[in-house]
C-alpha cells in the first residue's frame, strides 16, 4: 500500500481479476457511448449554433428505424453485461466442496472469528493461501457487512440468520476487513485484517495457538452441558426429534409442510423450537433464545452437522 | 404534422387584470391562497430553506473528510450529519423540488387550465409538507438522528438512542404531501386540458409529471407504512423487523426500497421533463421522437417498481431474486437511453443558442450520462458485490440526483424565471455560476468513483491515509460547488428585486405559458381560455426577429 495514486485495490483473490475484467469491460463500453453522445452534442452545438442570417431550421418528426436501433443495440450490449456479471456471481455464492469452514460473528464494533480447528481471533483472521475458505456469518446486534476490498468480496452480516460467502486468497500479505454496512458510532473503525499465509506458515501459526477446541467439539460439550442429550438421543424412543443425519434433508413439519434442514433452520430450531415443530413430536423443547450466544449456537450447529445417520443394518 | 402556418405569438400585452403577485398583498392572501402559482412560490421558499440546510450539512461532512482522522466532530456527530443531510435533501428537497414548484406553477398553464383540479388540497399539501418539515427541524433541535437516511432496523428500531421515531413520523407526514400533489396532478392532467389539447399535444414536461404522479401515488403509501411500522416497533417493542423479537430485518429493506427505488424516478423524471422543454426552446425544434420520449417516462415509472432488489444483492436474499432484479435493472436503463439519444438528435439541424437554461441542460446531459452509465456498473451482480455500499454508489447516485435532478431544477428555474417573476436575471453571472457549479460538482464526485472502487465504504468517518488525496480533491470540489450555488442564488435573488422587466415571451418559445399568459400571469392564468390547434413545439423554420430580448 504505497502513497501513489492507485486506481485498483490489490489483486489478492481468485475473484479479484474477474471483477476487474467486468469493470474494465463496462468502462470501455460506457466510455464509447458517452463519448459518442458528447461528441455529437458538441458538434451540433457548434455546427448549428444560432445565427441570425442562417434560418435553415429543419423540423424532423423522428425516425422509427433509429428509435429501434438505439433501443435494441444498447439492450443487447447490456444483456452481455448482465450475463457476465450473473455468471461470476453464481460462482461467488457457491463455495466449492471441501472449503475450510470459518465462522464470523459481527458485533458493535468488532469481528469475532473462529477457525475450523477451533482457534479464535478478534479483528484478525489468518488463512492459508490457495485454499477455498467458506465463511458463515451472523451478527449479535445490528446488521454489519464483511468486506475485503482486495478480495472483491462482501456479504451482509445479519442478526437472526446466517449468510455465507467464500474466497480463495492468491497472494501472501495482509488485507483490510471493513464493515460496509452502517452500524452506529464506530462503524468506520470496525476494521480488521486478513493475513494470507503459506500453508507451512499457517500450520505453524495454528500450532502456536493450540489449546483451542474445534467448533464441533465445543458444540458437543454444549450439547451435553445444556442437557440437549436427554431428549435428543440416537434411540427410537427419544422424546426429541432425531438429529442424526438430519442436516441437508427435508424435514416434515407438523403443519404438513416440509423444510430444508440447513444452517438457518438448525439455528431457528435451537433458539425458537416452537416456530417450526417437527411432525410426530410435541413442542416440548425449551426455548434457548437468550440462553446461548451466537457463537455457542454456531458451535451447536457445527456439532449437529457432524452427526451422521447410522447405517440401518447395524441397528 | 407540423402545421403549414407555424408561428410564434409574442404573448399577450400586459393584461389590465392584476398579476398573481399583485393580487393581494397581505400575509393572509399568501398563506390562505388557493392559487397554484402562489402555492408554488410558498413551496419554492420552503424548499430553498431546506436545500440550504442540506447543503450546509454536506459542506460540514466534506470539511470533516479533508483529513483521515476525525478532527472537527466526534463520530456520533458525524453520523448525524450525513443522516440529516440525506433526510433533508431527499424528503424535503429532491422529492418535492421540481413537481411542487415548477410543476405546480406550470402544469395548469401548460394545459390551458385556470388552476389544478383541487386547489384546496393543493394548499393542504403545502401545510402537510410544512408540518413534516417542522418535525424534521424539531429533530435537529432535539439533537439529531444517526440512523442513516435508510433507517435500517434493528439499528433504527432498537439500538439507536437518537430521535428515530420523530424522524420516521416526519417522513411519514411529508409523504402525504407527495400523495396529495400526485393525486392533484393526475386528475388535473386527465380532466382540465383545454379544448384541442390532446394527449399527444401535451408538452413533455406534462408527460414527465404524469409519470411522476403515478409513482407518487402508488409508491409513497408503502414508505409511509414502512417507516410507521418501524416507529411502532421502536416505541411499542412489537417484533416486526427486530430478529430478537421474532422479526425480519431484511423485510424492512424490501419494503423500504420498494418505494425508495421508484423515488429516484420521482426525483429525476420531472427533471427530464424540464430538459425536454429547454432543449426544444433553445434549438427551436420539435423534440425528436416525441412519442418515444413521452412513453419512455411511463416505461421508467412502471418498470421502476420491480427493480428494488438491486439494492440488496449482498443481504442474502435468494440468488434467483438477485438474477431477476439484475436483468430488470438493465431493462429499465433502456428508456433512459432512448431519452438521451432523442435529446441529442433534437439538436440536429436546429438553431442552438447557449443561454443559461441551455447551458444547464447541456451540463445535465453530460452528468446524466455518467450517472446513468455508472448505474450499469451497480446493476451488475458480480461487480456490485465489490462496489455496493462504497463511495462508488455515493458518486453514482449524486450524479443522478444532484448532477441530473438539481441541474434540471436550476435549468428550469432560469428558464421560467421571467414567467414566474416578470423579471430577467443577468445572463453573465448566471452562466458563470452554472460553470462553477459544473466544475465543483465533478471535482466533488468524480474522485469518489475511484475511492469507491479502491474500497472506501460509505458513511466512514475515519479512513486510511492513502485515500487522503482523493478525499481532499472531493472536499475542495464541494466548497467550489457551494460557492457556485451561492453565487447563482444571489444572482437570482438580486433579479427578483431589481431585474429588468421581462416580456411575456422573452425566449420566443412555443407553449401556452409563453404564448398565451403574461409574465407574471394573472390569477386566472389567461384573459381568455385558450384553444389548442397545433402540436407541442411547433417551431417555424424562420427565426423570429425578436428571438432575443
Ligand atoms: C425437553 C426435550 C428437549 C430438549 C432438552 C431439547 N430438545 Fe431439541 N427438540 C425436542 C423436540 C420434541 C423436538 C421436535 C419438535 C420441535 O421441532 O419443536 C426438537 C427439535 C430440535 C431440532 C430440530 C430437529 C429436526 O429434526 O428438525 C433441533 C436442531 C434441536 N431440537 C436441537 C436441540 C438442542 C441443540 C438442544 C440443547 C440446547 C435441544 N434441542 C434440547 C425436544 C428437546
Ligand atoms: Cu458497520
Ligand atoms: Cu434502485
Amino acid at each position: 500500500m504505497g502513497n501513489q495514486l492507485n486506481l485498483f485495490p490489490e489483486n489478492a483473490s481468485t475473484f479479484a481479476s474477474q471483477v476487474d475484467y467486468i469493470y474494465l469491460y463496462l468502462l470501455l463500453v460506457c466510455a464509447v457511448f458517452a463519448l459518442g453522445v458528447v461528441v455529437a452534442i458538441v458538434y451540433f452545438s457548434i455546427k448549428y449554433r444560432r445565427n441570425p442570417t442562417h434560418t435553415a431550421i429543419q423540423q424532423v418528426e423522428g425516425n422509427m428505424m433509429l428509435e429501434i436501433t438505439w433501443s435494441v443495440v444498447p439492450l443487447l450490449i447490456m444483456l452481455t453485461m448482465f450475463g457476465w456479471g450473473a455468471w461470476l456471481y453464481m460462482r461467488m455464492v457457491t463455495p466449492p466442496k471441501g472449503a475450510l469452514d470459518y465462522y464470523v460473528v459481527g458485533k458493535q464494533w468488532m469481528w469475532k472469528l473462529q477457525h475450523p480447528t477451533g482457534q479464535r481471533e478478534i479483528n484478525e483472521l489468518h488463512v492459508p493461501i490457495n485454499q477455498p475458505v467458506r465463511l458463515t456469518l451472523t451478527s449479535e446486534d445490528v446488521i454489519h457487512d464483511f468486506f475485503v476490498p482486495d478480495f472483491r468480496m462482501k456479504r451482509d452480516v445479519v442478526p437472526g440468520r446466517y449468510t455465507e460467502c467464500w474466497f480463495e486468497a492468491t497472494k501472501i500479505g495482509s488485507y483490510r476487513i471493513e464493515c460496509a454496512q452502517y452500524c452506529g458510532t464506530k462503524h468506520s473503525q470496525m476494521i480488521g485484517l486478513v493475513h494470507v499465509m503459506s500453508q507451512a506458515d499457517y500450520d505453524k501459526w495454528l500450532s502456536g495457538n493450540l489449546g483451542a477446541e474445534t467448533a464441533d467439539a465445543a458444540g458437543k460439550k454444549l450439547f451435553e452441558g445444556n442437557r440437549c442429550d436427554t431428549c435428543h438421543k440416537d434411540a427410537p424412543d427419544a422424546r426429541g426429534a432425531p438429529l442424526w443425519g438430519v442436516y441437508g434433508t427435508q424435514v416434515a413439519l407438523r403443519d404438513g409442510s416440509t423444510v430444508l434442514a440447513d444452517d438457518d433452520y438448525l439455528r431457528e430450531s435451537i433458539l425458537h423450537s416452537t416456530a417450526k415443530v417437527v411432525a410426530g413430536f410435541e413442542p416440548i423443547m425449551p426455548l434457548y433464545d437468550g440462553q446461548l450466544t451466537e457463537e455457542q449456537v454456531l458451535q451447536l450447529v457445527a456439532y449437529i452437522k457432524t452427526l451422521k445417520a447410522k447405517p440401518k443394518e447395524t441397528q | 404534422m407540423s402545421s403549414h402556418a407555424a408561428t410564434i405569438r409574442p404573448g399577450p400585452e400586459r393584461s389590465d387584470k392584476p398579476s398573481y403577485l399583485t393580487d393581494g398583498h397581505t400575509l393572509k392572501s399568501w398563506l390562505l391562497t388557493v392559487d397554484h402559482k402562489r402555492i408554488a412560490i410558498l413551496y419554492l421558499a420552503a424548499i430553498t430553506v431546506f436545500f440550504s440546510v442540506g447543503g450546509l450539512l454536506a459542506l460540514l461532512i466534506r470539511a470533516e473528510l479533508f483529513t483521515p482522522k476525525g478532527d472537527l466532530f466526534d463520530s456520533d456527530t458525524y453520523n448525524k450529519l450525513f443522516t440529516l443531510h440525506g433526510i433533508v435533501m431527499i424528503f424535503f428537497f429532491l422529492i418535492p423540488s421540481i413537481p411542487a414548484t415548477l410543476g405546480n406553477f406550470l402544469i395548469p398553464i401548460m394545459i390551458g387550465a385556470k388552476d389544478v383540479a383541487f386547489p384546496k388540497i393543493n394548499l393542504l399539501s403545502w401545510y402537510v409538507y410544512m408540518t413534516g418539515g417542522s418535525m424534521a427541524v424539531l429533530v435537529i433541535v432535539l439533537g439529531g438522528v444517526d440512523t442513516g437516511w435508510t433507517l435500517y432496523p434493528p439499528f433504527s428500531s432498537t439500538y439507536s438512542n437518537t430521535n428515530v421515531a420523530l424522524t420516521a413520523m416526519a417522513a411519514f407526514v411529508t409523504g402525504f404531501s407527495s400523495i396529495l400533489t400526485g393525486l392533484n396532478f393526475m386528475v388535473t392532467i386527465h380532466k382540465m386540458r383545454a379544448p384541442g389539447m390532446t394527449w399527444f399535444r401535451l408538452p413533455l414536461f406534462i408527460w414527465a409529471h404524469y409519470a411522476t404522479s403515478l409513482v407518487m401515488l402508488l409508491g409513497t403509501p408503502v414508505i409511509a407504512i414502512t417507516v410507521l411500522t418501524m416507529a411502532i416497533e421502536r416505541v411499542f417493542h412489537v417484533g416486526i423487523f427486530d430478529p430478537t423479537a421474532g422479526g425480519d430485518p431484511v423485510l424492512f429493506q424490501h419494503m423500504f426500497w420498494f418505494y425508495s427505488h421508484p423515488a429516484v424516478y420521482i426525483m429525476i423524471l420531472p427533471g427530464m421533463g424540464v430538459i425536454s422543454e429547454v432543449i426544444a426552446c433553445f434549438t427551436r425544434k420539435r423534440i425528436f421522437g416525441y412519442a418515444f420520449v413521452a412513453m419512455s417516462s411511463l416505461g421508467i415509472a412502471i418498470i421502476g417498481f420491480i427493480v428494488w432488489g438491486h439494492h440488496m444483492y449482498v443481504t442474502g436474499q435468494s440468488t434467483y431474486a438477485d438474477i431477476v432484479f439484475s436483468i430488470l435493472t438493465y431493462i429499465v436503463a433502456v428508456p433512459s437511453a432512448i431519452k438521451t439519444f432523442n435529446w441529442t438528435a433534437t439538436m440536429y439541424k436546429g438553431s442552438v443558442s447557449m443561454d443559461t437554461p441551455m447551458v444547464y441542460a447541456m451540463c445535465f446531459m453530460g452528468l446524466f450520462l455518467i450517472g446513468g452509465l455508472t448505474g450499469l456498473f451497480c446493476a451488475n451482480l458480480g461487480l456490485d458485490v465489490h462496489i455496493h455500499d462504497t463511495y462508488f454508489i455515493v458518486a453514482h447516485f449524486h450524479y443522478v440526483m444532484v448532477g441530473s435532478a438539481m441541474f434540471a431544477y436550476l435549468a428550469g428555474l432560469h428558464f421560467w424565471f421571467p414567467k414566474i417573476t416578470g423579471r430577467m436575471y443577468s445572463e453573465g453571472p448566471a452562466k458563470f455560476g452554472a460553470i462553477i457549479i459544473f466544475i465543483g460538482f465533478n471535482l466533488t464526485f468524480f474522485p469518489q468513483f475511484i475511492l469507491g472502487y479502491l474500497g472506501m465504504p460509505r458513511r466512514y468517518h475515519f479512513y486510511p491515509e492513502e485515500w487522503q488525496v482523493l478525499n481532499v480533491l472531493s472536499s475542495a470540489g464541494a466548497m467550489t460547488l457551494g460557492a457556485g450555488i451561492l453565487l447563482s442564488m444571489l444572482n437570482i435573488g438580486w433579479a427578483i428585486v431589481a431585474g429588468a422587466k421581462a416580456s411575456a415571451n422573452p425566449w420566443m418559445a412555443k407553449g401556452l405559458e409563453w404564448e398565451n399568459a403574461s409574465s407574471p400571469p394573472i390569477t386566472a392564468n389567461f384573459d381568455e381560455a385558450p384553444i389548442v390547434t397545433e402540436e407541442a413545439y411547433n417551431y417555424p423554420a424562420q427565426l423570429p426577429s425578436a428571438a432575443h430580448h
